[in-house]
């Protein structure tokens, strides 16, 4: 073979130091001169990304990892109670409450009291037992009144005290560090000698919440691959004059606002709007049975998979765009019909392009917020909106953290699944 | 050759033009007639029309107007997957996501051919290009030369009898395209398939074709087998193509015998063949190759004076470039042999030639 030829000539033997590592010409060992001859560069290189790593870190990675601590942390009662929460995490939650127990109960009551926190540690106790709250605010009004024996007093000031449960439920407010939001964001209850039981059927709703926005990604998803493959086929195989315009309108939702699409797509599918009034008038529906294609879930599919598919088609369209036509020209030399040539020729070669925008549009639609609150209704929201509504709303950021936490780890997941099936160096964004 | 040879050619082009934008014509007028088991090659500088008359061949391209035949049959309807045309791409082709074996099984897999006789036809045409320990691995991981071989086994594995090849030894280097030309050219006389090859490099049209088609301007300057075209083109263009060449033009002042009698423009008269010069009183140009050119011991009537400009010490010949009758691109190729003349930079010699070494052609548009 002529390629023997192409061996390397040997070139004299390098010094060596004693452990078999080259030398440079002065002496020094190669791998420590390459790295000062480096370190210029390497310095330069990092000065220039510095400012942008602070800015991340300081606005974006910080405040994520201190949300994601909330969901396992909650400080709340400790802070606000502290000589009950130390008595209360040290009872073995099964024996009668003690004096000692109600005394650091009542005095920390008549402290939070004055602080004015004694709202916030009564919400916390309450998401573990609805019905603590007025309990809370109601015996802490009289605490400042009360005297020893405290547990008689608190049971008279409500008989709940007498309950074991509401003493287990303060016994897990007590403690910070919890996987009581966890559990809770998977329909589970900690309980308070630290066992875990599943919620009744009726207060199931996280489990069932992932589970439709994972279908409802997976749809999208879907949707977006059957839309976007033949577009991207056209744009990388048109003239590039023709395939010019084409890109821009492609593209021109990326240039519209977020909000003003959505809404576009209110006017569009409402029930007097436009789509519905063409229906009407080439009569598919008739004027009294209008299809609700929107503030449900059909409104939010719409939306998503619109607003969604530049993501799809960009990344196929890259890879279409590299795969020469020499291929399938070669496949249908060799006998190969058109949809052979497709099939076992041409689709292979854009698989890392429909995994790249399958992944990217999956991991998008998966935290998406925005249009399924304008367009979803009542049955169209995804566990995204949950997540905002436990921060805005019911302000329980721990619950949110830990419903955050999980939607993260989904991610994580599928994106190493797919590095496990496709292979990361596969994917091509563009 | 696998079968007797028939009057009928194998492949014939008839009248074909191919157009892409309706004004001007990339192909004008075609007419080639190839012969079983022949190997022709398509030459021609990028541009000239010879890649896409074999893609017109292979029914990627339609033509625009005229007929292909292939065995007599006219194939402008037939889709390119029903031509059975081997074909080998400029840049191999692979299919990048099956191994070796995988693409020499492709084309028998979709002639849904028995899975023994493909394994038993892939190991075949493995051996054939001394690739039988890769069937294994993907194109990626062979170097040009072994994808190049792959490329080949795949356009013969399910015995075609015409096989396209469009510039395949293009992205090779030079050793290697060397020697993949003999070993084609070996695998061709092997099994006798009829072969069309399109390259720009004239070394390797001249190395392995049984006939050459020089193309310019989407018409057939000449058709001819190597030694012909090398030794006695027909005009301007292809002597200045194939092979070096010095030109002198003239006018034409007298025709005798095929002979031509040449006033040179800034020179005496001499005689040449007469090819292709036209009438008493034409502007023609004279083509000498530089290795006919005669130095200082001239015998012939042809003498001219030549001031040697420059000398090239090439090891088996001396490259001397001369100034001759106005004109400093004259060049000689001295051979490096003890009886021949030494020339040094500045010196005056005579310089002459054979009339049957040198041609008298048409001038061709911009050869000033």
């Amino acid at each position: 073979m002529t390629e023997a030829s192409y061996q390397a000539t040997s070139f004299p033997a390098s010094p060596t130091d004693a452990q078999g590592a080259l030398l440079a010409a002065d002496g020094t060992p190669l791998k420590l001169k390459l790295r000062q001859s480096m370190r210029a560069s390497r310095m330069r290189a990092f000065g220039l990304v510095l400012p942008l790593l602070i800015f991340v870190l300081a606005s974006f990675v910080i405040p994520i990892l201190v949300l994601l601590w909330q969901g396992v942390y909650n400080g709340t009662y400790e802070n606000d109670m502290p000589r009950s929460a130390p008595i209360m995490r040290a009872w073995d939650g099964a024996s009668p409450p003690s004096e000692a127990m109600a005394e650091a109960m009542v005095l920390d009551m008549v402290d939070a009291r004055k602080a004015k926190t004694i709202g916030k540690v009564a919400t916390r106790v309450n998401r573990e037992l609805s019905g603590t709250r007025s309990l809370f605010t109601k015996s802490a009004r009289r605490a400042a009144k009360m005297e020893a024996p405290y547990l008689a007093a608190l049971e008279k000031a409500d008989k709940d005290w007498a309950d074991l449960e509401t003493w287990r439920a303060i016994k897990i407010a007590a403690t910070s560090l919890t996987p009581a939001f966890y559990a809770a964001a998977v329909d589970a209850k900690y309980t308070a000698d630290g066992a875990f039981e599943m919620q009744s059927e009726e207060r199931r709703i996280h489990v069932n919440l992932f589970i439709k926005t994972m279908l409802v990604s997976g749809a999208v998803m879907l949707a977006c691959l059957l839309l976007g493959y033949p577009v991207a086929y056209l744009l990388a195989h048109l003239p590039m004059k023709t395939s010019n315009l084409l890109m821009i309108l492609v593209l021109l939702p990326f240039w519209t606002s977020l909000l003003v699409r959505t809404t576009a797509w209110i006017a569009m599918l409402q029930s007097q709007g436009v789509l519905n009034d063409i229906f009407v008038w080439i009569g598919i529906t008739s004027d009294d049975s209008r299809f609700s294609l929107i503030y449900n879930m059909t409104g939010t599919l719409i939306a998503m998979t619109h607003i969604l598919l530049p993501f799809m088609i960009l990344p196929i369209y890259s890879v279409m765009r590299a795969i020469p036509p020499s291929h399938v020209r070669a496949a249908k030399s060799l006998g190969a019909t058109n949809w052979t040539a497709f099939w076992r020729v041409y689709f292979p070669a854009t698989i890392p392009g429909i995994g790249a925008g399958g992944l990217l549009v999956f991991i998008l639609s998966i935290g998406y917020y925005i249009t399924p609150a304008l367009v979803g209704g009542q049955d169209g929201q995804l566990i995204s909106n949950f997540i905002a509504y436990h921060m805005q709303r019911s302000l329980n950021w721990s619950l949110a953290a830990a419903l955050g936490g999980i939607l993260l780890v989904i991610v994580l997941i599928l994106y190493w699944l797919y590095d496990r099936i496709v292979g990361i160096d596969n994917m091509k964004l563009g | 050759m696998t079968e007797a040879a028939t009057d009928r050619p194998f492949v014939h082009f008839d009248g074909v033009q191919k157009s892409y934008d309706g004004e001007t014509l990339v192909v004008k007028n075609l007419n080639l007639e190839i012969a079983p088991g022949e190997f022709v090659t398509m030459l021609g500088p990028s541009g000239s029309g010879k890649t896409t008359c074999l893609m017109m061949l292979a029914g990627f391209e339609a033509a625009t107007s005229g007929e292909i035949y292939l065995k007599g049959q006219p194939i402008n309807n037939v889709p390119p997957h029903k031509r059975n045309i081997g074909m080998v791409f400029q840049n191999y082709a692979l299919f990048p996501h099956m191994t070796v074996a995988e693409n020499l099984a492709f084309p028998l897999q979709v002639r849904k051919m028995r899975r023994a006789d493909v394994k038993a036809k892939v190991a075949r045409a493995l051996g054939m290009v001394q690739m039988d320990d890769f069937g294994n691995r993907k194109p990626a991981q062979l170097s040009g030369g072994q994808q190049q071989r792959v490329a080949l086994a795949r356009a013969l594995v399910f015995e075609p009898e015409l096989v396209l090849m469009d510039e395949p030894l293009g992205a090779l280097d030079k050793q290697l395209r060397e020697h993949m030309q003999y070993e084609i050219k070996h695998i061709h006389e092997q099994l006798g398939v009829t072969v069309v090859y399109v390259t720009h490099d004239q070394s390797e049209a001249l190395t392995m074709s049984d006939r050459i088609a020089v193309f310019d301007d989407g018409v057939i300057q000449q058709l001819a087998p190597p030694a012909d075209l090398y030794e006695r083109p027909d005009n301007a263009f292809v002597a200045q193509f194939i092979g070096e060449n010095n030109r002198l033009p003239g006018i034409v002042s007298a025709i005798e015998n095929g002979v031509a009698l040449v006033t040179l423009d800034q020179g005496p008269d001499v005689q040449a063949l007469a090819v292709n010069c036209g009438a008493v009183g034409s502007r023609t140009m004279l083509s000498i190759r530089p290795e006919r050119v005669q130095v200082n011991n001239v015998a012939g009537p042809n003498r001219l004076d030549g001031h040697v400009l420059e000398l090239i010490y090439l090891g088996d010949h001396i490259r001397c470039r001369m100034q001759v009758c106005g004109r400093d691109d004259f060049i000689v190729k001295v051979p490096n042999s003890p009886e021949h003349a030494m020339l040094r930079e500045g010196e005056t010699c005579t310089v002459g030639w054979n009339t049957d070494d040198c041609r008298a052609l048409d001038l061709a548009p911009g050869a000033m």
